[in-house]
Order: C-alpha cells, then structure tokens, then sequence
C-alpha cells in the first residue's frame, strides 16, 4: 500500500531528513512510526501526503509511483488519503458539521450524500450531536476526535496521523489511538507517528523505527 | 457527482459563499464598490453629455440648407435649369428657385421695411436657389464636395454654408469622445486593480483555510472559485452603483435644465444611457472584477501549499 525504496530527503536550507529509507506498509496494516522528535518522521508523512518530493528514490503509495503524479493530480491523490495532525488543523470560523464536510465538499459529493456520511463519521469518533459547535467550545481531546471525523468521511483507504496523541493526556491519547485501531480493523492501512513508546507499547503493532533520517524495523 | 447539476450546485454555492461574505462586511463592501462606482460612472456620464451634444448637433444639420446667390441680371430661366443641373446630384434632397420678386415680397411681408422698400425703383435682390440636403448626405466631406460644385457655376455669386461652427463641434466632440475613451480605459485598468487588490488581501486573510482545503484534496479550482465570484460581485455591485449615482446626478440636473429648456423652447433634454446602455455598464463592472480578481488571486492562490 506504501512503499518507500532508497528514499533521499534533502531540503532547500541544506538539511538530509532522510537517507536511504526503504520500507513497506502493506494494505490493512497499523503501523507506527516511532523516533525522537527531528529525526524524520514527518518528513516520511509528508512524502506519503505531498507535501514534499523526495530528493531521490522512489515512493509508491496505492500502488501508483507518486513521482510519476503531476501537480494537478495532486489534489484527487490527497482525497483518496485521511490525514491527522498533532494541532489538528481545524478551521476556527466553521461549525463541526462545515470542519468534517470539507474533504466531501471538495470531491463534488451530493448534498444528501454529505449530511449522512458526516453524521456517520461524527458518530464513529462519539461527537454526534455536536455538529452545530465551534472548534473552541470543544475539549482539547474532542477536537482530535473532529481532526480524525474529517479525516475518515471520505472513506479513504489509507490514514495518516502526524503525532495525533501529542497534546493529550495519557487516557485521551489512549482513546485516541483506539479510534485508530478500529479503522484498522474494518481494512483501513493506518501510518501513525508517535514518539510516545509507552502508548505505541501498549497497541503492540508494527514499528518503523526513524532514527536521524534513517530507519530500522 | 453527476454533470450539470452537480457543476451548477457548485457555482451556486461558491457565488453565494461570496456574496454572503461581502454583505457580512457592509461597510468595507461599500467602500470598495463606490471607487468601483466612480471609476465606473464617470466615464459613463461624459459618454451621455457628448451624445447627448451629438444629438443636438444632429438636429441642427437635419434643418441645414445651404443658399446660392445668383449673379445680379441672370435670368430666371437660367435660375430654373441650374436648380434641375442639383437636383439631379445624389446628395440633394429638394432646390426651391426663390426669385427676386418672391425674394422682395418675403423681404416686405417679415422684415418690417416694407414702406422702405417702397422707395426704391428696382429690386436689388438676386434670384436664390435654397437647397436642402438628404440627410444621409449631412457628413462634412460631402456638403463641402456640394458647395465646391454650386461656387464653381458661373452664375454663383455667393454661396452660402452655414455648417462649419456645426463641423467645429462635431470635431470637438469626436475629439471628447476619445479623450474619454482613453480615460475610461485608465479608470477601468484602477477598476482591476482596486478589485484585485482587494481580492488578494482577503486571499491572504483566510491562508489558513486555503491550506487546509488544499490539504484534504482541494483543487486549485475550487479554492479559486469563491475568490472569483467575489470579485464578479464586487465588479457587479460597483456598476449597479454606478447606475444609481448616475441616476442620481441626472435627476439633481433635471430641474436646472428645465429652466434653461423653457429659454429655449422647451426643446432640451438630457437622455440618460439606454437599457442596453446600462447593462453594457453593469456587465462591463462586473467583467473587470472577474478580471481583476482571476489577476488578484490566481497566481497567488496556486502558490499557496499547505506546510502541515
């Protein structure tokens, strides 16, 4: 589902995120990746969601070799992917309802078709009957959960999450990952960043270890 | 997701984004739209005082004639296969042959000479052919081309064309019409530069939601389209403000230009712009905002990617 062979990463300022990566996240697998924060984590999330290319090697996600992808096929790439953030990423202005119906509304789905999949995504993450509220006059740990409704609407086949647990108190952060753990289990391949080893510990799945910009499994 | 529908919803829903978002912020709405209005109005209502002047200047050639006075002691015969050689030219309507006498008795009944008139053994007027052009004939180059083939008969003595303070107008308001059409082009280049400014900074405003649209598969389409329909409005509501400013303009001068009318007859009047008039105004404002913005936005929103 994600494969990442012999991947380069260098920015403009100089710096080698990533030096010869490779691995491989097959379809319906949780995997985590763990390392201290710098050491490349994200740089390997924002491959898979790109938001940058790989200075040299290939990365492969669906199958489909992103390198080959232009720009303009970017946008219907990223619909096809969930994607959560440690600052989840909402917009501050919007009601719930508007935050969750973004990716559907973006993909040209029907009205109709939108009230229900965000009332089903709202209920999978417990926030049904919140729709109506604003991101602030929610919990910390209840934004999160808006975060991950938004991010699995549109049914997509892979999900990607970029610390998620990182502003949340152990029984949050607990919670938190059990959403992601029930995604998997209906066929969802889920890519979470963490550098939290207790919490990763305790789901016991597979670990991709980053450690300056290379990784060892 | 299918066609037409799903494209129209769209449209709909991005344009009424828009447009609620303008009227969320009246007061900068309305400050934006009325430097749209202005630049818009102004050279709309020189356009209106010079065809307003043209019309004038129509009406006044429509009644033009132009009078040929014969050599004193050409007879009236003469007069009269002179007056069938202009008929028989294409830019002449009708030749009336008014002769001496006919000439002296106008002269006594209207003038008020008549005892003076009296007194004299002869009659000094010449015979007169007056001579009425067809309207279609009424341009500069062709009445001139008629009064180079009157003056060159030999029994011509004068010939008389009351048409050059017409053509000196003419030419002023030809003259007026382009150094408006130049203007309207400056103020429509600030049009779009006003509307792209403006479009460009409420781009800036909301960066944060652009990224994050984009982030979940937003194309740069779609978070191009509201940025246009903004744009569209700001431009649209500009030239239906141009309209009312106008209208306003023209009914504060009615009373005014009464009173000058009843001077004169009764005979002026201000035309104001016609429907086509207007909506090419409306249209006009609302193209220069879709431009403005499309300038604005575009570029600026495609260079925009999200960071995470």
């Amino acid at each position: 589902m994600i494969s990442f062979e012999h991947v380069f990463k260098r920015y403009p300022n100089g710096r080698e995120a990533l030096r010869d990566v490779s691995f491989r996240v097959a379809q319906g697998e949780m995997v985590f990746l763990t390392g201290r924060s710098g050491a490349g984590k994200s740089s390997i999330l924002k491959l898979v969601t790109l938001l940058e290319r790989p200075t040299r090697g290939k990365v492969a996600v669906h199958g489909q070799d992103t390198g080959a992808l232009p720009s303009r096929a970017i946008p219907a790439y990223r619909r096809r992917m969930g994607v959560v953030f440690q600052d989840h990423q909402l917009l501050a202005d919007r009601p719930v309802y508007d935050n969750v119906a973004l990716p559907l509304i973006v993909a040209d789905t029907p009205f109709r078709e939108i009230d229900r999949r965000v009332r089903a995504a709202l209920d999978q993450v417990g926030l049904l009957g919140r729709e109506k509220s604003l991101p602030v006059e929610l919990s910390i740990g209840e934004q999160q959960r808006v975060g991950i409704a938004r991010a699995v609407v549109g049914k997509p086949a892979i999900l990607v999450a970029d610390e998620p647990t990182g502003n949340l108190d152990h029984d949050l952060a607990r919670d938190v990952m059990r959403l992601f753990k029930r995604f998997q289990e209906v066929g969802v391949t889920v890519l979470i960043a963490s550098h939290d080893e207790t919490l990763v510990r305790e789901f016991a799945q597979r670990e991709i270890h980053v450690q300056s910009g290379q990784v060892s499994t | 997701m299918s066609g037409v529908s799903s494209w129209f919803s769209r449209h709909a829903q991005a344009g009424i984004a828009a447009l609620g978002r303008l009227l969320r912020r009246p007061l900068g709405t309305l400050l934006a739209t009325s430097v749209i209005a202005i630049a818009l109005a102004l050279p709309a209502g020189l356009w209106v005082l010079t065809t307003n002047l043209r019309s004038l200047t129509g009406d006044v050639t429509q009644t033009l004639e132009v009078s040929v006075y014969l050599k004193p002691g050409v007879p009236l015969e003469r007069a009269e296969r002179l007056a069938a050689d202009a008929r028989r030219r294409a830019e002449v309507a009708s030749v009336t042959v008014i002769s001496a006498e006919q000439g002296l008795a106008q002269f006594k009944d209207h003038s008020g000479f008549g005892a003076a008139l009296e007194a004299l053994d002869t009659n000094p007027l010449p015979h007169v052919l007056t001579i009425r052009p067809r309207v279609t004939a009424t341009t500069p180059r062709s009445m001139s081309a008629l009064r180079n083939h009157l003056a060159a008969w030999p029994e011509a003595d004068t010939v008389q064309l009351d048409t050059e303070w017409v053509q000196r107008l003419d030419s002023i308001l030809d003259f007026l019409q382009a150094a408006f059409a130049t203007l309207a082009i400056a103020l429509g280049a600030g049009v779009v530069a006003v509307i792209g400014n403006s479009v460009r900074l409420e781009v800036d405003s909301r960066r944060a939601e652009i990224e994050v649209t984009k982030l979940v598969g937003g194309s740069n389409a779609f978070v191009r389209r509201p940025f246009l329909y903004e744009g569209f409005f700001y431009g649209l509501i500009g030239g239906v403000l141009a309209l009312a400013y106008g209208s306003a303009v023209l009914a504060a001068l009615q009373e005014p230009l009464a009173r000058v009318s009843a001077l004169y007859g009764g005979r002026l009047g201000i035309e104001g712009l016609t429907l086509e008039e207007a909506g090419l105004l409306v249209g006009a404002g609302s193209l220069l905002g879709l431009v403005g913005a499309w300038l604005g936005a575009a570029r600026h929103l495609a260079r925009i990617e999200p960071r995470e």
